[in-house]
């Protein structure tokens, strides 16, 4: 078990023909994905990285049974072709463009949620996204498959290199994941902390989940009360940006501090008072959870005994 | 992207948003004769800088006589602005806008902003205006009024309707302020942005509507589609955020000693939080990217260093899809064509870290590894010091 992608996902790549789809689609295939389809309009009916190539996201699954689609699409673009694979049917979009105007984004939402109320729900994931990795089984994003390792913690997070640091200290720790899900800083996207920690929650694999934010916005204050209330797995939390200075955007359009809200300290004293284990110092987050997971009874709830058993054969 | 008040109001003339009349923009250089006032005035003069709360800091003055505006654009312009929006620095006034002053009999606040929660434009609005709304937003939240824009319809009639009766708008000026709020909200969605703000909307005192000031803000991500805007001087970034802005890199300029270099946003932020939990304060947040090529390295190295204040450089990569090894030769590269004078921390980690380290080890530049950004931001402060 994991969440959202697993050995079993059919992957079809949106812009794989171009230069970043097809660097990353190869790496992807390397790691083991199952890639079934690319999708670039008027390449319909050839082949790309020895991989049929279509003209429309329909026949892609009509043809090679895509269920997730992974966006490479330039941003002008993207919002028109998460909505084609909304429509044609997909279940999972990753959508890795940068850059994407938050309007556009906007209009993705208002048609995504039309489809749900249809009963033709979908989950995105995204944009400005490394991606989604279940190691061992399926990496589609961005993300170097190499720095994971197998396990049971998943990891959720509003950044791309800084998970692959947190990822990073957890394998160094022999602490593997069960999945690593990159939602993305733009200020509108798909599923948000809440939504991942809901899955996680589920999941029989997951013992316990990492989680990283950032300043702006109150995504970490929705997931702190969503801990509270629901959690019974243990969760560790950096939130970064605690120097960062008001009202600059700091590379993700989300991590702007506007006020009051969504400053790094409302967000830490969210999590902390939700029970999280926050770290301060991003250099000891694999330590922090190595010493909390491998010591049992140590942890905040009940299954922390049995967490740090599952987690040390990580 | 942010637009000066005179920018916004060029752009509410276009959708119909009453204005006072306006008589010029000076700037620095230019002849006062510029500026040719009529009416019987009395006239404002407003600095053209981008924060709230320029009124309080001298950068609004009502003058009664011609020869009293020119004295007020005279002394404003180059005069250095600082309030509670800019953060300690000190903004020159380099261009002021004059116009007719407005006596307000009421002022009303109103604006749409883009709530990330419900991904939708919100207009927020509020009979009490003139305050900031923020701290209207802390002492009488029941003060605010909010109304959720369909980013396809516009606002609907019967909306502004309710936002007229819930704001107690005179009948008098009941057509014009529903006109004004759907044109708020169409400007909004049409120029792709995620601020507009008119504060105050007064209702003077002979009766009229009029927006006094202007505030647009626009997405970055959206400017391929407005020409018209991307062809608009940038009166926010620095002189140095321009120049790495142009070759893709992601730089801010801060008050600290240590500059920093990192791949990512995300880690570039971490990076300036663990600098200061080792006691020391960054010099900026500068993002190269994903791609971090030598080109991209040099030119780094070379916007970091022009700051002056800088006493030592930290480079902290976690090469991913780029390779540790590349980074390194890069690094090599860079440092030899620009001679570093300050001390270099550098930390590497992910793909090829053993070469890349091999690489930096053996390449004879002065510089120290880490193994941790712990490690290296502890290191960076100490060297910083000496």
């Amino acid at each position: 078990m994991s969440i959202l992608l697993n050995k079993r996902s059919k992957l079809a790549v949106h812009g794989m023909t171009g230069a970043q789809g097809s660097f990353h689609s190869q790496l992807c295939l390397e790691y083991g994905c199952n890639i079934v389809a690319g999708i670039t309009p008027g390449k319909g009916g050839t082949r790309h990285l020895n991989i049929p190539v279509f003209n429309t996201v329909k026949e892609a699954v009509r043809e090679a049974g895509a269920d997730t689609s992974l966006i490479f699409v330039p941003p002008p673009f993207a919002a028109d072709s998460i909505l084609e694979a909304a429509e044609a049917g997909i279940k999972v979009i990753i959508a890795i463009t940068e850059g994407i105007p938050v309007l556009d984004m906007v209009r993705v939402k208002k048609h995504l949620g039309r489809l749900e109320l249809e009963g033709r729900g979908v989950t995105l994931i995204g944009p400005n996204c490394p991606g989604v990795i279940t190691p061992g089984e399926c990496k589609a994003g961005i993300m170097p498959g190499y720095i994971h390792k197998k396990g049971h913690i998943g990891i959720v997070s509003r950044s791309g290199t800084l998970t692959y640091e947190a990822v990073w200290q957890l394998t160094s720790q022999d602490l593997g994941q069960s999945t690593v899900v990159g939602i993305g800083g733009d200020p509108v996207q798909g599923m948000n902390f809440v939504d991942v920690l809901k899955l996680f929650e589920a999941d029989k694999d997951t013992t316990a989940v990492v989680m990283i934010g950032e300043i702006g916005g109150s995504a970490e204050e929705d997931a702190a009360r969503f801990i509270k209330a629901r959690m019974t797995k243990p969760v560790f939390a950096f939130v970064a940006g605690k120097t960062a200075p008001p009202g600059r955007r700091m590379g993700h359009a989300g991590a702007i501090v506007e006020g009051a809200s969504g400053t790094h300290a409302s967000k830490i004293a969210a999590l902390e008072k939700a029970g999280a284990t926050v770290v301060e110092n991003l250099s000891h987050m694999g330590e922090t959870v190595a010493a909390k997971l491998k010591a049992p009874g140590q942890s905040r709830k009940k299954q922390g005994g049995e967490t740090a058993k599952r987690g040390n054969k990580g | 992207m942010k637009l000066l008040e005179y920018e916004g109001k060029d752009i509410f003339e276009t959708y119909k948003i009453p204005i006072q009349a306006r008589f010029g923009v000076v700037r620095i250089g230019d002849s006062i004769e510029s500026v040719k006032l009529d009416g019987p005035g009395p006239w404002v003069v407003k600095a053209q800088v981008l924060t709230g709360g320029r009124g309080k800091a001298g950068g609004v003055k009502i003058a009664r006589t011609k020869e009293e505006t020119h004295t007020y654009i005279n002394n404003m312009l180059g005069m250095k602005i600082i309030t509670h929006q800019t953060h300690g620095t000190a903004l020159t006034v380099e261009e002021v806008l004059v116009e007719t002053a407005c006596v307000p009999e009421r002022e009303i606040y109103i604006s749409v902003v883009l709530d990330r929660k419900e991904a939708v434009p919100m207009i927020i609005a509020s009979a009490e205006g003139g305050m900031s709304i923020e701290e209207l937003a802390r002492t009488k939240p029941e003060c605010i009024i909010k109304m959720p824009v369909d980013v396809n319809t516009g606002l609907l009639d019967f909306q502004a309707r309710e936002l007229a009766f819930a704001l107690k708008i005179p009948w008098h000026n009941f057509r014009d302020f529903t006109a004004v709020a759907k044109s708020i909200a169409k400007l909004f969605v049409d120029y792709d942005a995620s601020l507009v703000e008119i504060n105050p909307l007064a209702i003077t005192k002979d009766g009229r509507l009029v927006a006094v000031d202007a505030k647009i803000v626009t997405d970055d991500n959206a400017l391929f589609r407005h020409k018209d805007l991307e062809a608009k001087p940038d009166h926010e970034s620095s002189e140095i955020e321009k120049e790495a802005k142009a070759i893709g890199i992601n730089y801010i300029g801060l008050d600290g000693t240590i500059g920093c270099m990192v791949n990512g946003a995300g880690l570039a932020m971490a990076t300036l939080d663990t600098v200061k939990l080792a006691g020391g304060s960054a010099a900026n947040f500068l993002d190269v990217g994903g791609g971090a090529n030598v080109e991209q390295i040099t030119k780094a190295f070379q916007i970091i260093l022009k700051d002056s204040k800088v006493k030592a450089i930290l480079v902290n990569i976690f090469g991913g899809i780029m390779k540790c090894d590349n980074i390194a030769q890069g690094i090599a590269e860079a440092t030899k064509k620009i001679k570093l004078h300050v001390p270099l921390v550098v930390r590497l980690e992910g793909t090829n870290v053993k070469e890349g380290k091999a690489i930096l080890k053996n390449s004879g530049i002065k510089l120290e590894q880490a193994d941790s950004l712990w490690e290296a931001a502890q290191k960076a402060v100490k060297a910083a010091k000496n």
